[in-house]
């Protein structure tokens, strides 16, 4: 596994006018790690999402993605980077195929190349059969398998999650929980998952809990558990999100 | 990134507006209908009242159909280059605009992709009204139909990237009937695309001069002379100078940290 972080986040701050959404936010994610961002609505998750992918920018603080600040060094730093955002950004009247097309050639990656790795990826995620569908035509669940197919084409290094089971049915947000979780168990990519829905979490993920825009705890799911002095991870979430200015 | 990376995007972006543009059957039909309906019936209703004396590129008298012609075409691309805008704002709020944005590729590369294909968009259907305006009657020199081509790239890519400039600002779509009113209305009516600056300047001073800075008249002018195999190089000089004015700007507009993208108040943006 490489040594350099996935990501990392250092003294992060941003604020939308005098409006602070971050606050001194600092986290690492190792190769090969599932790190769950646990917040509730508005603490703050989707501007850190808008910082990372460099929709914003942030004065204060600084982030790289496998080692590529992604200010001064925003290409190298977005070509290792996948991502999934909570709004689906499919083009509903394009076909997958069509589609995945289009994000292969964004990076770069040639027809033929492309092809055989659109096959692999949307057969991993059990939708090949359907790569000829317009994207209109498939159900929720079916189109964020397919944005997550698509994240990883380029084959990052890490992929970002914005609470992508939102309005999803149980079988198919469990469906994605475990995909998810198993990419990161076959190889070196790291995940970065923001949710506000704690049975997403798995025992060996890493925990950040944010809040009102700072960190409250970080680490495995027990050096939480044992930060908030609680037994299992919704009372842990609950404690540390309740108190809204300490930590 | 390479240089076949930076094709392989440019072709992906192209390739993707045209299989939109080809989906979006209405509106092609309504981008053809619009300057139709202003060639079929205003330009025959004013035909006796608008007499168009000899300017150049017309060697002789011209019927007014003729000469609204490459202010239609015009029109096809200003109306083109509004529609991109609207689409682009309608991506950014339907998130699809950020598919683009996070590409390893530099953003002012991403944003001219956007524009080639907002333009090839803009030809085709340049193309498709000529050729029903040709059955109609209004024909131009044979070389014409060539010679008008790059002045049809060139005032697509100043419409497209005051489209893509216009986009950087407008936070929501409902904000649009405004850019009609305040932008495209203005911009067409005052330039040469109906009547020529010395009619305006007859009947207003002021008009006059504001249609002689607008630069839709010069857009205007680079085609209605190259539509007849003329060159006309203050119009082009404008018309390009614009263009990198616009581009500019809009890149500056879209740059996270400099741009109107980190002001608009939201992670929704």
């Amino acid at each position: 596994m490489s040594a350099v972080p996935a990501l990392a986040v250092e003294s992060l701050s941003f604020a939308y006018g005098k409006k602070r959404a971050l606050d001194q936010v600092g986290f690492q994610v190792a190769a090969g790690q599932c790190a769950i961002l646990l917040g509730p609505n508005g603490a703050g998750k989707t501007t850190l999402f808008s910082l990372i992918t460099h929709l914003y920018d942030s004065r204060e603080g600084r982030i790289r993605i496998a080692g590529h600040d992604i200010k001064s060094r925003p290409c190298p730093a977005l070509a290792a980077l996948g991502v999934v955002f909570q709004q689906q950004t499919l083009d509903l009247d394009l076909s997958v195929m069509q589609n995945l097309r289009y994000h292969a050639a964004l990076h770069g990656i040639g027809d033929g190349e492309a092809r055989r790795r659109i096959q692999a990826e949307l057969e991993r995620f059990g939708m090949y059969e359907r790569a000829g569908e317009k994207v209109r035509q498939l159900n929720g669940g079916h189109r964020r398998r397919v944005e997550i197919a698509r994240a990883l084409l380029h084959r990052p290094r890490l992929l970002l999650l914005d609470e992508p089971t939102v309005g999803l049915d149980v079988p198919s947000r469990k469906a994605i929980v475990e995909h998810v979780h198993a990419l990161t168990r076959s190889g070196d990519m790291a995940v970065l998952w923001a949710t506000h829905l704690i049975d997403e979490i798995h025992p060996d993920d890493r925990l950040i809990v944010l809040h009102a825009g700072r960190i409250r705890a970080q680490g495995s799911v027990n050096e939480v558990l044992e930060r908030a002095g609680a037994t299992d991870v919704a009372g842990a979430f609950e404690q540390l999100t309740a108190r809204k200015e300490a930590a | 990134m390479s240089l076949p990376h930076y094709l392989r995007a440019l072709k992906g972006v192209m390739g993707r507006e045209l299989l939109r543009f080809l989906h979006q059957r209405e509106r092609f039909i309504s981008a053809l209908v619009r300057p139709l309906l202003w060639l079929f019936i205003f330009a025959a209703g004013f035909r006796s009242t608008l007499g168009v004396a000899i300017i150049p590129p017309y060697e002789t008298y011209i019927l007014y159909e003729v000469y609204i012609t490459p202010g239609l075409l015009g029109m096809v691309q200003l109306f083109n280059g509004m529609q991109s805008s609207l689409s682009m704002v309608y991506d950014r709020e339907m998130g699809s605009m950020k598919t683009l944005l996070v590409s390893p590729l530099p953003r002012w590369f991403l944003l001219t992709c956007k524009l080639l294909a907002g333009v090839l968009v803009s030809v085709v259907q340049a193309y498709v009204f000529l050729l029903i305006a040709f059955f109609h009657g209004i024909e131009a020199p044979l070389e014409g139909y060539l010679t008008v081509l790059p002045a049809l790239i060139l005032s697509g890519l100043m419409l497209g990237a005051l489209g893509l400039l216009l986009s950087s600002f407008i936070k929501q779509l409902e904000n649009f009937a405004g850019v009609m009113n305040f932008v495209i209305f203005p911009m067409f009516f005052l330039s040469t695309a109906l009547y020529p600056l010395w009619k305006v300047q007859e009947s207003s001073e002021a008009l006059y001069h504001l249609s002689r800075f607008n630069p839709f008249t010069h857009a205007v002018e680079l085609i209605r002379f190259a539509l007849y195999g003329q060159f006309n190089l203050s119009a082009c000089l404008v018309t390009a100078g614009t263009t990198v004015l616009f581009l500019t700007l809009a890149v500056l507009g879209y740059n996270p940290s400099k741009g109107m993208m980190a002001r608009k108040g939201g992670p929704g943006a």
